[in-house]
């Protein structure tokens, strides 16, 4: 459950809302259930006060839609991060992709987010009702007497298990209190497919990758994606292409991708989170920041702003690609 | 109507793969689920939807419709289509057997998209009625009913056996076959089953969801409606909702260089992508607002309009339980009115 309440965000909101300090407000609205939350710009108090939402299913990170809302919004807006969405909020600040002037950001503490699916295979399916309680969420279904009680362990998405850092590394303002960087296991599902050999490497991610339906849901709402006009969707590429050719072209798609945010991907998690075939994508990117920090020591995307990422910056000790090729037998 | 024992499952898909290929419902190894072709050791899987809808047998992502040869200045032209086989679907919803309706309205008029014409003459529905609908679940909306499933056998799934009706000739034949396996019953158990189904679906929280402010003849009632901004405010614009729905059809054809000629093939294709149609003058919606309402208009009023008055929605749901913003049709619908 988390610890701040619904309260204090909207109170924060509609004050400055209304002192004219921000024009609109970037947060999660409510949806037809208890956990169908929408990304939403409320204009209003009124608009706040009524569909303002803040629960266990408030993972949406509206860090990328600052690019789109800082260009089309006159005056400031407000934008409520957590902890995980203000390493994608300083990532895209390096790369100069909003305007900070525009920007209030008010820091929330998170204590996790839960998923859905898991909550749904723990309750079952026809969910009419879900409370949050210290005990845990209590999930009414249609097709049971009495309510279930899910702790919020158990339906902890797989992001937030693995949760890197409970510490907001950018805000104007903080409600309630920030964390610590966290030791998190996150690698340790990568260090099980690197300890895999060639063939069942290959295997793992023909099955995972043949789900995908090439939606493009990972890479549209990843913040590390904000190219204006993306290669796979521009006719004059050569590369544009709504379906594969061959089923080795669809891996090629995500691999592809998984390079391109390299080095700028903050392991938010956004990528998995969407996917509508639960395909594991967070596990590509994560194998490369692995790498990085293997290779060139240990780096954080979006820690701070105007960092020199280990791929597009340039040490006279700079590991040689000789000596990666050679760390390919020992590892 | 004719029954069998759950305990003969295996064996009745076996004798139906006798002489069709069979698709059942089995795990993605994802959490989800997926029409799959049976083999022996091939489990099926109780579930309400599959991620992916069934159209798939009939109008697949991607097809290759032909190829081109070119020798010197001549070009040689090859029909390179795969026959279809002859195949069964068993567990198809009855949301999702509409979808085949909805899908025949374009394809099967004049003129006739032969592909898609021949996989529907080769395939056989058998449907499954609901027992468990979700919250997410709206068919009613669109007068489905999920206690009566339509397809060429209905099939209902009780605790110990699965009863099964034929529709249509294609169904009775295959019935037939079954003859050995199955057993001729009364439809007390398939009545009684009915009866609760339509219970549940009076519980519903989307069961007042109506289509009274849609369909023909609504353009310039609901196009220019400023609620369209706030609804598409933060669409991504991915293709989720489009490539999980039953009724979508829009497709792309594209040419792929073999180095000496092209295979022309489709793919889905989806209103809500930026270079959706785009043509020789560019696009003709430049904003995701504007292909946001392109794709709402289209289910619940061009469609329709073209139609009588028919909606290509299902209320199969997927759309909300995938929407990577939780944006989807009934919040569309029920911010323009249309809840009772």
């Amino acid at each position: 459950m988390q610890k701040i309440t619904r309260d204090v965000l909207v109170n924060k909101a509609v004050s400055l809302l209304e002192a004219g300090e921000v024009k609109a407000v970037l947060g999660w609205g409510k949806g037809e259930f208890s956990y169908d939350v929408t990304p939403t710009v409320f204009e209003s108090a009124d608009e706040l006060r009524e569909n303002f939402v803040w629960n266990d299913f408030c993972g949406a990170n509206f860090s990328k839609y600052l690019v789109s809302k800082t260009r089309k919004i006159q005056g400031k807006i407000l934008v409520f991060l957590k902890p995980c969405d203000t390493y994608s909020f300083n990532q895209l600040l390096t790369e100069h992709r909003f305007d900070r002037e525009k920007v209030y950001a008010v820091g929330v503490p998170c204590e996790g987010m839960a998923d859905i699916a898991k909550v749904k295979a723990l309750a079952g399916d026809g969910i009419s009702a879900i409370d949050f309680t210290d005990a845990g969420l209590v999930v009414t279904t249609l097709y049971d007497d009495e309510p279930k009680t899910i702790t919020y362990a158990d339906a902890l998405a797989e992001r937030c298990v693995n949760c890197k850092s409970k510490k907001h590394v950018a805000y104007d303002e903080l409600l309630g209190e920030s964390g610590e960087v966290l030791e998190s296991a996150r690698f340790d599902e990568v260090e099980k497919i690197e300890a895999m050999t060639a063939d069942e490497r290959f295997a793992f991610w023909q099955g995972e990758l043949s789900r995908c339906i090439r939606c493009n849901a990972c890479r549209d709402v990843c913040p590390a994606c904000t190219c204006e006009k993306c290669v796979f969707d521009n006719p004059n590429s050569g590369a544009e292409n709504k379906a594969p050719a061959t089923s080795f072209e669809e891996q090629m798609f995500h691999i592809i991708r998984a390079f391109h945010v390299a080095g700028r991907c903050t392991d938010c998690g956004e990528c998995s989170r969407v996917c509508p075939q639960n395909i594991p994508l967070h596990l590509l990117n994560r194998k490369f920041i692995r790498d990085i920090d293997n290779f060139y020591g240990e780096y954080q995307a979006g820690a701070e702003v105007g960092s020199r990422a280990p791929l597009v910056d340039y040490n006279l000790d700079d590991l040689e690609a000789s000596d990666v090729f050679d760390r390919r037998d020992t590892e | 109507m004719r029954k069998f024992s759950l305990s003969v499952l295996s064996e009745v898909f076996a004798e139906i793969a006798k002489n069709a290929t069979l698709y059942i419902p089995a795990t993605d190894n994802a959490g989800g689920a997926k029409f799959t072709k049976w083999a022996e050791g091939v489990e099926y899987l109780e579930t309400l939807n599959t991620v992916k809808s069934p159209k798939d047998f009939f109008f697949p992502h991607t097809e290759d419709l032909m190829e081109f040869k070119v020798t010197g200045k001549n070009i040689e032209l090859f029909d390179i289509r795969e026959e279809s086989e002859d195949f069964v679907v068993f567990g198809v919803r009855a949301c999702d057997v509409k979808s085949f309706d909805i899908l025949d309205r374009v394809f099967l008029v004049d003129p006739v998209d032969t592909y898609y014409a021949s996989r529907r003459e080769h395939g056989v529905i058998i449907s499954l009625a609901c027992t468990r609908p979700a919250e997410t679940c709206f068919c009613g909306t669109f007068d489905i009913d999920p206690a009566t499933p339509a397809g060429d056998i209905s099939a209902w799934k009780t605790e110990d056996s699965i009863y099964l009706e034929a529709n249509t000739a294609k169904g009775e034949a295959l019935l037939a076959k079954l003859d050995v396996l199955t057993e001729e019953c009364d439809t007390e158990a398939v009545e009684t089953q009915q009866e609760k189904i339509r219970k549940i679906m009076d519980k519903l929280p989307l069961k007042d969801l109506t289509t009274d402010s849609f369909g023909g003849g609504k353009t310039l009632d609901l196009f220019n409606s400023e609620k369209w901004a706030e609804l598409s405010e933060s669409c991504l614009g991915c293709g989720t909702c489009t490539f999980v729905c039953p009724t979508c059809q829009c497709y792309d054809i594209k040419d792929f260089n073999t180095g000496n000629g092209v295979i022309r093939y489709r793919c889905w294709d989806s209103c809500m992508f930026s270079e959706f149609t785009k043509m020789a003058h560019g696009n003709s919606r430049l904003s995701q607002l504007e292909r946001f309402r392109q794709r709402f208009m289209h289910k619940l009023v061009y469609y329709p309009e073209n139609n009588e008055g028919i909606f290509s929605c299902v209320g199969c749901g997927r759309c909300l339980s995938k929407c990577p913003i939780s944006m989807n049709i009934v919040k569309v619908m029920k911010a323009l009115g249309g809840e009772k």
